[in-house]
């Protein structure tokens, strides 16, 4: 690659954008993200905007700017509201509350303390960010900008030093020492496999071709999972620096981001990152002055589970049915319309400018022995404070459950998580002090995945955890190859039978039987993996599927079948106030003598349960 | 000895070339592992399971499609490929129509190959209980989705062959289905009837559209006269069926076999190839000095008149006129034998015609090929219906004697026979064509650069009369398509286009009997018909004494009037897609 002498000046550019935003004045961050935007923030925004030009805060700013962000991971407190220069953050902001904060905070200095963040545990008002729990155990690397910067003006990154690795890069024009940076720095796919980053640049950089392709994986499926999209919506330039770095060590020229269609917002954002990165010379053709091209198209997937797999993937992007090819040959060798293709996920290309810019050593400092740097977690289910975190590798189970997440809702058990989504496993108490890395989930029986978290408590029955998992890959499988298909199928068949009472335990020994060939015998990844919640949760709670077979029992109270709901005699006082409300008739007896449940009637509502004065009906 | 590359299968070294698989590199070396996905001339796919091998270092691997590679330790018996074959087998089971006793491919089915060979006695898996509908509405084809196990041959063949995506895969996990485009049945859509979807399918999902029962009838009927006409391809194919060597010759044994059937009378399409020869070089030599709608196209294949007038109806000027060998026999039949034997009359005659080839049953049914609401040719069997009947009437066909065809148009020259591979015809027309435009005779009648099963392609420079003629030979729609495309931007060079629509040609047609190496099959048919060229004494379809014969007494010259009225037909623009409806 050859030099131009007109090479632009980041560092220029970076003033600029530095000095743009110091005329904003005091800048109000406003969740802009899929969640928030639900809940409100677009008009929350607008009239931040059209009180903002009259509002004279307190102290030196002479003006404020309200400022949409991307996501700030804290979804369920949404819409959040962060004020840096006043060191706050205020949650669950409505419309109404606008004039309160800028009046008493903003123009009076007094904070509005019913807005801000109430400690589970402590029951203490919180001020800062940084001061909440669920901040405070994070490392955020991929998502740093996400929630601090607006993702839809390019001097908002470019102040953040946004497109300064890849300029660095081009500068020194050593595509090898990008590949061993990444090599050196330890990062591994982000996507679920945690394949070494490097050797896959590596495997492209080398493979043969006129033409190569750059493809990030945006197919985020995973049930609650929403990292990927938290990236595209809250820091899109990011990614495409990340992406046009991997263009540049792997020789490749053109590429393509796979975005589900059903993130619209995310897909808007990226649109107007890429124009507005090309217009600014970051992107297109003689990048920054050099003869280096890079053109960015967005590919809007229809929404099949398993066009995250890289080869269905390619195939889906080719025009093709997303059905999974058999490898080899391997996409750095024969991917997209059969080039050499590199294809990585969102994740994992986020973090690429991050590791450029402060050092391949500065990222392996963070994480574990095999698996460097952070990752981002979808935590969800019954913990106090469910959203999107990120954490060096190596955190332990118990710190992001207990810490991060503020425990178990209500004061109930813990029970297990389910980490990795569909493909990934139950993990149990006894793993709580696991340290979350590639290796160590992959020994007990789970997977980091993409990084769904969903954490149970004791009213969680496991079968039908297992069971709604192979409800969702039977019903996401392409229906390619054999296993898969009619594996899953008889799999969710048999969980069925068992969540209904009726199963043997003959048909326990053909579930596992079956998902051995499953995992061993399937195409893709999908398939390969799709057993996992019912191998795991076989393995750490088998004793819950014998109690549904052979005392047709469900200990947690789950599955309807197994429901039994009795009327104790000697506490009836034959009332009849649950005979009246028993929707389906079920209920009979005689004013002031005990009433009788009809078994064969009952559909186990619990409807009677709730309204017996004398607590006489109980459920076993 | 360097080149020398080697792998172990079962802890024994065997050597490899330039297989595509581990899958070809096992067979070769006597190591069988099932397959229901896996056809040589399809690509690998990786979808059924079946062939998995385990190989050190890399895990389970389908062997379809893994490379080979030097050092490779294979096994192919473990127990975990073991268990997941019989997994997959059960699965599948359970979710098929096991009525295997009444079913089309009973005895020729893989599924139930495997199933014996690997055991399979008890289905633990529930059973499937909602059965789909029978689609018959195809003149060729019956698709009973009940029995598809999702192999997806078919949908390769009709697209890597045809480059069409008649059928293809719907639905998403257990719902997945093959179907018809746009979930319509297999009558309506832009079907060409050519069967190498059938012909690839491991089960009963995709049969032949069976005329055996009616053939029987016509035979058992006093008052008709059942006349056979038996295509080249035939004779080199059918043997298989009864565990002769393909590509042996059986035609002798055919005759005796139909006429202890029944058939009255016993001819050779192999004639009536003589005769298209006759028409269509003469067609071609008037189109080069008129320079009009050139290149000329052979019209013999059914499959591809049928695409062209799907697919290019703007180009069907460029089609022969001529009537297919098939169809050019049957309405000569009908019009002579009346004339020329007792107690024959249009009315009476049942022509059924043998061929390789289920587009020919719908060939057949056009209105163009019928005369005052009589079809020409009444009947058309595949050669594996043949074979059916042959085995229904019990005769031992390894055993019986071989006859002669019945005069007159029972005799035939090599150019004739060789119309079965691709390129046969081109063969035969430029030995005829060259003879009569320059009244020289051919030095060599082997115009072996014409020939070849496997390549799909290929164009050929002859010099007529000081004038430069290129004749293309391509096999399969989806590379006629690209000769196709090239004539639209103007840059074809030649001025003969034969397309067979099999890989192949007819040697390889979609009615043959099954096989699963029809790649090496294919090859052999194809040298069994050379083999017959070479041995006849004419080899020139215009030297047929019979055909000159027929000329003089009955049509004249190649051309005439009569011979248009017999020999020619015309062509129909189906572009919107007005199909008939053959459900019956």
């Amino acid at each position: 690659m050859e030099l131009k002498n007109n090479l632009l000046d980041i560092e220029a550019l970076k003033q600029q954008s530095v000095e743009k935003l110091k005329t904003e004045g005091l800048r109000v961050l406003i969740c802009a993200g899929t969640g928030c935007v639900a809940n409100g923030s677009l008009e929350i925004i607008k009239k931040f905007e059209e009180r903002g030009i009259n509002v004279q805060p307190l102290g030196e700013k002479d003006k404020m700017t309200a400022v949409p962000t991307g996501c700030h991971g804290f979804c369920e407190q949404g819409v959040l509201v962060v004020i840096p220069d006043l060191d706050v953050t205020y949650v669950k902001v409505h419309l109404d509350d606008v004039d309160e904060i800028i009046e008493s905070h903003i123009k009076g200095g007094k904070p509005v303390e019913r807005l801000l963040y109430t400690d589970p545990a402590t029951h203490n008002h919180v001020f800062k960010n940084e001061d909440i729990k669920f901040y405070a155990g994070q490392t955020r690397v991929s998502l740093a900008n996400c929630g601090e910067i607006n993702p839809e003006a390019l001097e908002d990154t470019i102040a953040a030093d946004g497109y300064k690795a890849l300029y660095n890069i081009l500068k020194e024009n050593n595509p090898d020492k990008v590949v061993e940076e990444i090599t050196k720095s330890g990062l591994r796919g982000r996507g679920g496999g945690g394949f070494p980053t490097g050797r896959k640049w590596m495997f492209t950089k080398m493979a043969q071709g006129d033409k190569k392709y750059v493809v990030c994986n945006g197919d985020e499926g995973d049930p609650g999972a929403f990292m990927d999209r938290s990236v595209m919506e809250g820091d899109p330039h990011k990614l495409l620096e990340g992406m046009a770095i991997a263009g540049f060590a792997v020789g490749a020229d053109e590429a393509y981001i796979y975005v589900r269609a059903e993130y619209p917002l995310a897909i808007k954002r990226l649109r107007t990152a890429i124009k507005d990165a090309e217009e600014a010379n970051l992107l297109g053709k003689n990048i920054m002055g050099t003869d280096f091209n890079f053109e960015i198209h967005i590919k809007e997937g229809a929404g099949a589970f398993v066009c995250g797999e890289e080869t269905a993937l390619i195939a889906s992007i080719e025009g093709e049915r997303g059905m999974p090819r058999p490898k080899p040959p391997f996409p750095a060798n024969k991917g997209l319309f059969g080039k050499p293709t590199l294809i990585n996920n969102v994740e994992t290309l986020a973090n690429v400018p991050v590791i450029m810019l402060k050092g391949a050593d500065w990222f392996s400092s963070l994480g574990t022995d095999t698996s460097k740097g952070t990752k981002t977690f979808a935590l969800t289910g019954e913990v106090n404070n469910t959203g999107l975190i990120e954490v060096p590798m190596g955190t332990t189970l118990r710190e992001i459950v207990f810490e991060l997440g503020g425990g178990i809702r209500n004061g109930k058990k813990f029970k297990a998580v389910q980490i990795g989504g569909p493909s990934g496993g139950c993990l149990t108490e006894e793993h709580l002090d696991l340290t979350l890395d590639y290796d160590s989930l992959i020994k007990a029986g789970a997977m980091v995945g993409s990084g769904g978290l969903v954490v149970m408590n004791e009213d969680t029955c496991i079968v039908e955890v297992a069971r709604f998992f192979m409800n969702f890959t039977q019903n996401e499988s392409c229906g390619k190859c054999t296993p898969c298909r009619e594996g899953t199928k008889n799999m969710l068949k048999i969980l069925e039978k068992i969540t209904r009472g009726e199963a043997t335990l003959q048909d326990l020994d053909l579930l596992e039987e079956l998902a051995m060939s499953v995992k061993d015998g399937s195409l893709c990844g999908l398939g390969k993996t799709a057993p996992n919640p019912v191998l795991s949760t076989l393995k750490y709670f088998r004793d819950e599927y014998i109690a549904h077979i052979v005392d047709k029992k469900c200990p947690a109270g789950v599955c309807t079948a197994l429901k039994v709901i009795e009327i104790q005699e000697d506490k009836c006082r034959g009332c009849s106030k649950c005979s009246r409300i028993c929707p389906v008739g079920a209920i009979s007896g005689e004013i002031k003598s005990p009433f009788k449940i009809d078994k064969e009637k009952c559909i186990k509502c619990g409807a009677c349960l709730d309204s017996c004065p004398f607590k006489a009906i109980i459920q076993k | 000895m360097e080149d020398k590359k080697t792998l172990f299968i079962n802890g024994k070294e065997v050597e490899f070339t330039n297989e595509i698989n581990l899958l070809e590199v096992m067979r070769k070396n006597g190591f069988n592992v099932p397959t229901f996905c896996y056809r040589p001339d399809l690509k690998p796919f990786g979808a059924c399971r079946m062939c998995v091998v385990e190989i050190e270092g890399r895990g389970i691997q389908t062997s379809c499609t893994m490379p080979p590679e030097p050092g490779l330790k294979i096994q192919t018996n473990t127990e975990r490929t073991r268990r997941i074959r019989k997994t997959v087998l059960e699965l599948l089971l359970a979710n098929h129509d096991r009525e295997c006793t009444s079913c089309e491919k009973s005895g020729n089915c893989e599924l139930q190959k495997y199933s014996e060979e690997y055991g399979i006695r008890n289905i633990r898996y529930a059973q499937k209980k909602e059965f789909a509908e029978i689609d018959t509405s195809n003149p060729s084809i019956v698709r009973d989705p009940n029995k598809c196990i999702l192999c997806g041959a078919c949908v390769r063949a009709c697209e890597e062959f045809q480059g069409h995506a008649v059928l293809g895969f719907a639905n998403r996990g257990s719902k997945t289905v093959v179907q018809p485009m746009a979930g319509k049945c297999l009558g309506d859509v832009d079907c060409v009837y050519c069967g190498q979807c059938q012909a690839v399918c491991p089960t009963g999902a995709l049969t032949i559209k069976s005329d055996i029962e009616n053939v029987w009838s016509e035979i058992t009927n006093k008052d008709k006269k059942v006349v056979a006409q038996i295509a080249p391809a035939v004779r080199v194919a059918l043997g298989e069926m009864f565990n002769l060597e393909p590509g042996e010759n059986t035609i002798g044994k055919i005759n005796t076999a139909l006429r202890e059937i029944g058939f009255d009378l016993v001819f050779d399409t192999n004639f009536s190839a003589d005769l298209t020869i006759m028409e269509e070089g003469t067609e071609f030599l008037e189109r080069l000095k008129t320079g009009e709608n050139l290149p000329l196209f052979t019209s013999c294949c059914p499959a591809w008149v049928r695409y062209m007038e799907n697919a290019h109806p703007d180009m069907l000027n460029h089609l022969s006129t001529c009537k297919s060998p098939q169809s050019m026999l049957s309405p000569v039949l009908k019009e002579v034998l009346p004339k020329r034997l007792e107690g024959y009359t249009k009315e009476n005659i049942t022509v059924v015609s043998i061929m390789p080839c289920t587009a020919k049953k719908a060939e057949s049914k056009r209105e163009e090929l019928s005369k005052d609401g009589i079809q020409d040719t009444d009947y058309t069997l595949t050669t594996s219906e043949l074979g059916r009947m042959i085995r229904e009437a019990g005769i031992d066909f390894s055993k019986t004697e071989p006859s002669k065809g019945d005069t007159p148009f029972g005799e035939y020259t090599g150019a004739g026979t060789i119309f079965g591979a691709s390129g046969g015809v081109a063969e035969a027309a430029v030995r005829t064509a060259y003879e009569i435009a320059t009244g020289k005779a051919l030095e060599n009648v082997d115009i072996k650069e014409l020939r070849g099963v496997h390549n799909r392609c290929r164009d050929v420079e002859f010099d007529i009369n000081g004038a430069k003629v290129v004749v293309r030979v391509v096999s399969t729609l989806k590379e006629a398509e690209k000769s196709l495309q090239e004539i639209k931007e103007g840059k074809a060079k030649f001025q003969m286009l034969e397309v067979m629509a099999c890989p192949g040609g007819c040697v390889n047609g979609g009615g043959q009997p099954r096989s699963c190496d029809s790649s090496l099959i294919k090859e052999k048919r194809a040298e069994g018909l050379y083999t017959e060229d070479k041995e006849l004494p004419l080899r020139k379809s215009h030297e047929n004494p019979e055909i000159q014969k027929l000329y003089s007494e009955f049509l004249e010259k190649p051309g005439s009037h009569k011979a248009h009225e017999l020999l020619h037909t015309t062509y129909q623009n189906r572009l919107k897609g007005s199909y008939k409806d053959f459900s019956k």
